[in-house]
């Protein structure tokens, strides 16, 4: 079997990635940090699996409506773009302010080529799963193997 | 000084029941909010089922249990950030609570909590009879 270079494979990559997650989390902590606070915090976290026909992508968003979901997919980049309003109210106490509120955009790179028209997503009980048909060419095939004369 | 009041504390050991748990337990977001007449709590518990949740209110502490059952067996992730398991979460809650009205809804992944106060035991004066 060829060893493919798959980007989401390779550890090192996955190493960082984590780590870019796990640091935006400290902007909050970064005096003057405001304006990136509110963009990386919150960031949805994914899982991404493959089938033998398809990639498969789930993020939790608790709190989300449809409405408030954006997905899209150009070429190998499937962008999902997540709305989290802002309800506060005035003049209540707050003792936890733990959830996360404003808007976050989490961009994967995918390995292999996918149907765009077909890619189907479903939100239930705030996990959000898009399941993405491989392109033709990406699919496995068997191929058959005849008898020479 | 006069506004010391006689209680009887509880005992912690007592009170609290040692839980044993199996698999890792997650800890959900919340927003506590505390309005005029409840107390409100928002938990994100996303993947939780309905049936699943299992909401305590006990001598002053909340506790907070959803079982969120497994959605991927025998799958290898290309990336994997995060699990999925059951949201454990307790709280001392400070204000005396209406614990009979205690209502909670599950919606969209987020659990409310609303835990009305009780009603203030208002100050009385009591004359001394010659």
């Amino acid at each position: 079997m060829p060893v493919r270079y798959w980007p989401m494979q390779n550890p090192i990559a996955q190493l960082r990635r984590e780590v870019d997650r796990l640091l935006s989390g400290f902007a909050d902590a970064v005096p003057g940090g405001g304006v990136l606070a509110g963009v990386l915090r919150g960031q949805p976290a994914v899982n991404v699996w493959e089938t033998a026909d398809a990639l498969h992508v789930e993020t939790e968003m608790a709190g989300v409506k449809t409405d408030q979901v954006d997905i899209s997919v150009v070429g190998d980049q499937l962008t999902i773009k997540i709305e989290r309003p802002d309800v506060s109210q005035e003049g209540v106490t707050y003792h936890r302010r733990e959830r996360p509120v404003g808007t976050f955009t989490r961009v994967i790179t995918l390995p292999t080529e996918v149907d765009a028209d077909r890619v189907e997503a479903s939100l239930c009980d705030g996990v959000l799963r898009i399941d993405l048909p491989k392109a033709e060419a990406a699919r496995p095939r068997k191929i058959p193997v005849h008898v020479g004369k | 000084m006069a506004n010391e009041t006689i209680t009887k504390t509880p005992a912690e050991q007592t009170v609290t029941a040692e839980e044993t748990r199996s698999g890792l337990f997650y800890r959900p977001n919340v927003d506590i909010l505390e309005k005029a007449d409840e107390l409100l709590v928002l938990a994100d518990v996303p993947g939780a089922s309905r049936e699943g949740i299992d909401i305590h209110f006990e001598d002053g502490q909340l506790t907070i249990h959803a079982k969120a059952p497994r959605r991927h067996e025998n799958v290898e992730f290309l990336v994997h950030e995060y699990g999925v398991g059951d949201y454990y979460r307790t709280f001392r809650v400070a204000e005396t609570i209406d614990a009979a009205n205690i209502t909670a809804e599950y919606a969209d992944g987020v659990l409310t909590l609303h835990l009305p106060k009780a009603p203030a035991v208002k100050p009385r004066k009591i004359p001394v009879k010659a």
